[in-house]
């Protein structure tokens, strides 16, 4: 009951947060940073504006759409980056072992010891606020829990044997990883990469809040929550909904994440029960 | 247990070099000089004698390897070099801001263990029940919250609405105006203790000893307060403990938010105007911190649990 309760919920809200930012253009005719109208500005929420408009008289259920197209990109580019990381050190450190396996060991905990929104936050100070520079100070701090993952998965896939069989018949060492090793390991992976990326939209969010994110115009949820405090007295709507944005979107992918693991991991699945 | 103590002080020093040499790294591959800065943000003209003894001035003239040596004799005199903003000593501003941010910790943390453990315990105790599931979507929503919105909605709620409570700032350093930042920053703590109590009682009462204590009559009570509680205590501290060496790290926004003289509102103000001494200086301790808490945990283990000294 649980079960299916993560998946579904989870599920549906990631539908509903992805579809809204693909298809914003064609949801809303307004346009979320040309159409300022001071006459407009701070109108509550109802049949005009469903979510009121901001100081600019901008719409904000027009900015909310759009602000997923960021958070989105975020989230699943900087985590498809801290993926294929943790994936090449994991398998390669386990597959290999050696002075190798205790580098990538060592990187691992100094990266597990320093918080992955600092870490961003020095990245973040010498490229200086935008996109790309998001992509990579996110995509490169959160990936020590995958690698952890994918180097204990190919331990213990080493020893079942079927590794020592690809050698036999001749496999090279990438065919290996990438055939027989990765394969194995999607399941525990998938589910730490949509935890992943309820994280980074999480941390853009907050980058952004400080004003080391995604800059004005350009609508990020995060962003849009520094100028709505200023004025929260007046137009609190301004601050609910695109913290309610990041709110539901962050749970639907962390609803996705468990829903995932209850139905991939069997000793998970007993224990609900 | 005095040489497990040594022993695991000393495993955190190359971390500790390791993390300051990332530290140093990153922040000295940026294209052009502090200097260079200043004078493109339009604060100096671009002078190029000028520029020379800024560089001087901040020893930034000399070879990389130089000054990475230099940095880490000066760490172990405990000494972050000086402010380019303040040009006040790194070690002072952080040491005149670091108990405001330790008092948030462990504010926070109390208010999290305090009702996050109770909670998850009696989830686990009545699986399926009306109160864990709510309690279990209230924790996966905890998670899910960006603790910044959260306290923009107490703070309009409690402070400006109502006028309970200060809205920012630290005022006399009395608690009416440490409650909602240590709220706001519990609430993640809370939820995950709820979870990783419920899951390690729930793990503790499928236990084989535990089925053995109830055939031998003892009372439902009993029970739980002899095996279960103490059997899970060790995940509720790991967890305890882990949680609040990162609460440091994840304060940096709620400081802000809330005007919280600590360092994490440092932190934050050095990157706006790229003070990169006082930037490096502030990762380091929050570092440190959690280092320095993760280290303890262990200790704490071996004095628990003899057999990890071996290990």
């Amino acid at each position: 009951m649980y079960l299916r309760f993560n998946l579904v919920v989870g599920g549906l809200l990631t539908a509903l947060v992805i579809l809204g930012g693909v298809f914003a253009p064609w949801l809303t005719s307004r346009d979320p940073i040309m159409d300022a109208d001071l006459m407009n500005a701070e109108i509550p929420p109802g049949a005009e504006f469903w979510f009121g408009t901001d100081t600019q008289g901008r719409d904000i259920f027009t900015r909310v759409l759009y602000g997923a197209r960021v958070s989105l990109t975020v989230g699943v580019v900087s985590q498809g980056i801290n993926s294929l990381i943790g994936l090449m050190l994991g398998i390669s450190a386990g597959y290999w072992g050696g002075w190798w396996d205790d580098f990538v060991n060592g990187l691992t905990n100094v990266m597990l010891a320093i918080p992955s929104l600092i870490f961003a936050l020095a990245v973040m100070a010498i490229l200086g606020p935008g996109l790309s520079s998001l992509l990579i100070a996110l995509g490169l701090t959160n990936w020590s829990w995958t690698c952890r993952i994918a180097r204990s998965s190919t331990l213990s896939l080493k020893s079942l044997g079927y590794v020592q069989a690809a050698q036999t018949v001749g496999y090279g060492d990438i065919r290996i990883m990438a055939s027989q090793l990765l394969p194995n390991m999607v399941g525990p992976i998938l589910v730490m990469a949509t935890l992943g990326i309820g994280s980074a939209v999480l941390s853009e969010a907050a980058l952004s809040f400080l004003g080391l994110g995604i800059h004005p115009p350009t609508p990020s949820w995060g962003n849009m929550l520094t100028d709505a405090r200023e004025l929260i007295m007046i137009a609190p709507w301004a601050t609910i909904f695109p913290g309610l944005a990041i709110f539901l979107t962050v749970l639907g992918f962390n609803l996705l994440g468990d829903g995932l693991r209850d139905v991939l991991d069997p000793h998970m699945r007993t224990r609900k029960v | 247990m005095l040489r497990f103590t040594i022993r695991r002080l000393l495993q955190m020093i190359p971390t500790v070099i390791v993390v300051a040499l990332l530290i140093f790294v990153i922040f000295s591959v940026v294209p052009g000089s502090f200097a260079a800065s200043l004078i493109a943000d339009g604060r100096a003209d671009a002078d190029p004698a000028l520029l020379a003894r800024l560089n001087r001035e901040f020893g930034l003239d000399k070879p990389l390897y130089e000054r990475f040596a230099q940095y880490l004799y000066d760490i172990a005199r405990f000494d972050l070099g000086t402010s380019f903003r303040t040009r006040q000593p790194v070690v002072d501003l952080i040491e005149a801001r670091i108990w405001a941010s330790l008092k948030l910790a462990v504010a926070a943390m109390a208010f999290a263990a305090a009702f996050g453990v109770p909670l998850g315990f009696i989830a686990a105790l009545r699986p399926g029940s009306l109160l864990d599931t709510s309690t279990m979507i209230g924790a996966v929503s905890g998670l899910s919250m960006p603790q910044f919105w959260l306290g923009l909605l107490l703070m309009y709620v409690f402070a400006l609405q109502l006028g309970w409570l200060p809205s920012f700032g630290y005022g006399d350093g009395g608690l009416l105006h440490l409650i909602l930042p240590a709220i706001t920053l519990g609430l993640t703590p809370l939820a995950l203790l709820a979870r990783t109590t419920r899951a390690g009682v729930l793990d503790v009462l499928n236990a084989d000893f535990i089925r053995t204590a109830h055939s031998k009559g003892m009372s439902n009570a009993r029970v739980v307060r002899w095996h279960v509680a103490r059997n899970a205590l060790v995940l509720i501290v790991t967890t305890v403990g882990l949680q609040f060496g990162s609460l440091m790290g994840q304060a940096v926004v709620i400081e802000k938010l809330f005007s919280w003289p600590g360092i994490g509102s440092l932190l934050v103000d050095s990157v706006a105007v790229r003070d990169i001494p006082t930037v490096q200086g502030t990762i380091l301790v929050i570092v440190l911190w959690f280092l320095c808490i993760n280290t303890l945990i262990d200790l704490v283990y071996a004095a628990i649990d003899p057999r990890i000294k071996q290990g």
